[in-house]
């Protein structure tokens, strides 16, 4: 067992790791949880945000400023690649499961080997004020940049639950993941919906990936490591639920920082934990903790 | 019967080219080739005919790979046993994955496959004995009689695992294996109602699917003499697999054979010509391209045109 001040070191630093975790899993809790689109090219498209974000900081902008400022131009590109998934895929119907899995999947090959094109395979970082410092608290030192990342996971979640409950494009952004059908008979377009909540996802992606840059350096092929752990989340959350990505971020965090810490298992265990805690869920709970 | 004159001409014609060849190099490239074959046939038993999204390719090509190197460092094993052990150890990771994931479907199951690989891995890296992360070095042993060069030995030993590849897919896609899983592909719940065993069908379809890309896998550490897990359980093995059975058409077994010949083909000569990271984006090009525009895949051009004339 661990010694306890290891431990409640462990637990604070997974809780901040489990909020970065929440913040980029909040897009794909969108377009796969609540719209139902496989969508396995939700972590390249967070990869691209932050390297848009990285182009962006060099001519001196700050990476959150960066990051917002990238939602309109991703809303823009995922509606249009909603669009194209809904031409080609759901609007024939039947059989879409296999090749619209295949067809993220190439997608996500195509912005993966893009970036590599484009900048190699060099890892790439951000500078800012709050990158690098750290504040103390007794023998703790935190990252202020986890701060940062934890306070922008926080209101992202707190917009996007009021946006989902409050407005009407919101609601009907649930309406249409609850009850298709009976949206169409009330006289709505449900592919509209679809296609500016599937923005939504991806403009939120982009700010998640500024929020990867920000935490560490970033590579091309680093989407590959988030695919677990996103999904892992937004399973765990039970579909669509932002406060149970929140809650799932928080346990996935909290115990990859603990395998991360223990003497006996340490970085090399890491990345399966995220892929053990997913298997876990859909064998035992498959609806999530906050499953609809 | 066509099948096996096709089948013997294939054979007879890998073992000229072996005999002739002076270029080390067309093996090195045809190995690769032929493998890919093997593993696009093997993705397809249960990606194509069952409607099972696969993304595991590398868990079970890794272990049996793995299976291979082990044994030779224990007890330096002839290739074939290796082959045969690969076959029985990854058919059981596929019975093991099919038992966990039984409840899955879709993308969830796709997602599983996906933990697969990373927690074999995981274990791969912390086995010491195996290796661990940096890898373990392997001395070929002498080709056997009558071949010339280990090399050549490989090739030949790939182009016969073609073949039994081949000829497994096809007896399950003929036989009511292959009905039972298209039945359940179309709907699961009504191939159940109907009497279809489909949690046998769907078991047996990850074990043979596993067991096969376990033995595609087994020849790859002498292939190198090396293995290590990184690129041992790169996910790229999952593209290739998935991409020549979707490429090639998934509703016969020739289409994974044509679509992963087409594209590895493709892939070698981009590799060479141009660069590591295009083949790459040719693979996600053709493979977004195709299962948007081209469903049904090369044998959908095929039967569309013999059905115009």
């Amino acid at each position: 067992m661990l010694p306890l001040d290891l431990l409640f070191e462990a637990v604070l630093f997974g809780i901040l790791l489990g909020c970065f975790y929440a913040a980029v899993s909040m897009g794909l809790s969108v377009s796969f949880g609540l719209l139902d689109v496989p969508h396995v090219a939700h972590p390249a498209v967070m990869v691209l945000g932050s390297y848009c974000t990285y182009l962006l900081t060099t001519v001196g902008l700050d990476p959150i400023v960066a990051g917002v400022l990238l939602m309109p131009p991703f809303f823009v590109l995922g509606m249009g690649a909603y669009r194209l998934y809904y031409e080609a895929f759901e609007k024939r119907g039947t059989e879409a499961g296999v090749r619209g899995i295949a067809f993220f999947f190439g997608v996500a090959l195509i912005i993966e080997v893009g970036l590599i094109v484009a900048f190699g395979v060099d890892q790439r970082m951000v500078e800012a004020s709050y990158i690098g410092s750290s504040l103390r608290f007794g023998d703790v030192r935190i990252p202020q940049r986890t701060l940062v990342v934890f306070a922008v996971a926080v209101a992202m979640t707190v917009v996007l639950t009021l946006y989902f409950s409050k407005t009407f494009t919101g609601r009907a952004i649930k309406a249409v993941a609850q009850d298709e059908p009976a949206l169409r008979l009330m006289g709505a377009n449900p592919v509209r919906i679809k296609q500016w909540a599937f923005g939504i996802a991806t403009a939120v992606a982009a700010l998640g990936g500024a929020m990867l840059i920000i935490i560490g350096p970033v590579e091309p092929n680093m989407d590959r490591l988030y695919i677990g752990r996103t999904f892992a989340v937004v399973v765990l959350a039970g579909l669509g639920s932002m406060t149970g990505t929140i809650a799932a971020g928080l346990v996935l965090g909290i115990s990859e920082s603990i395998v991360l810490i223990h003497p006996g298992l340490g970085a090399s265990w890491a990345p399966a934990v995220s892929f053990a805690l997913l298997l876990l869920v859909l064998g035992v709970r498959p609806q999530g903790l906050f499953g609809r | 019967m066509r099948f096996w004159i096709g089948a013997a001409v294939w054979i007879a014609l890998a073992a000229g080219v072996a005999v002739f060849a002076k270029n080390e190099y067309v093996f090195f490239a045809t190995y690769t080739v032929l493998m890919f074959v093997v593993l696009a046939t093997a993705w397809n038993i249960l990606g194509g005919y069952a409607g099972y999204v696969n993304f595991g390719t590398p868990a079970f090509f890794g272990l049996g790979a793995y299976t291979g190197a082990v044994l030779y460092k224990a007890f330096a094993l002839p290739l074939g046993l290796q082959i045969v052990a690969a076959f029985v150890m990854s058919g059981l990771l596929g019975l093991f994955a099919g038992i966990l994931t039984l409840r899955l479907r879709g993308i969830f199951f796709a997602i599983a496959t996906i933990a697969l690989v990373v927690i074999m891995e995981t274990l791969f890296i912390n086995w010491r004995y195996a290796g661990g992360a940096t890898g373990l070095q392997l001395l070929r042993p002498a080709p056997l009689w009558p071949f010339q060069s280990y090399i050549t030995m490989l090739f030949m030993v790939m182009a016969l695992m073609v073949v039994g590849a081949v000829a497994i897919a096809r007896y399950i896609e003929r036989s009511w294996i292959g009905r039972g899983l298209r039945a359940l592909r179309d709907s699961e719940d009504a191939a159940e109602c109907s009497g279809v065993p489909t949690l046998r069908l769907k078991l047996f379809a990850c074990a043979v699917s596993g067991g096969l890309m376990g033995a595609a896998g087994a020849p790859m550490p002498m292939y190198l003499s090396f293995i290590e897990p990184a690129s041992t359980f790169n996910l790229n093995y999952a593209v290739g697999a998935l991409a020549g059975a979707m490429i090639g058409g998934t509703s016969h077994w020739i289409g994974p054979v044509l679509g992963a010949v087409l594209l590895s083909s493709v892939q070698q000569v981009v590799t060479v010509t141009i660069s590591n990271e295009i083949n790459v984006l040719v693979v996600g090009v053709l493979l977004v391209v195709f299962v948007v525009a081209a469903p049904d895949g090369i044998i959908g051009f095929f039967r569309k045109w013999l059905s115009s004339k």
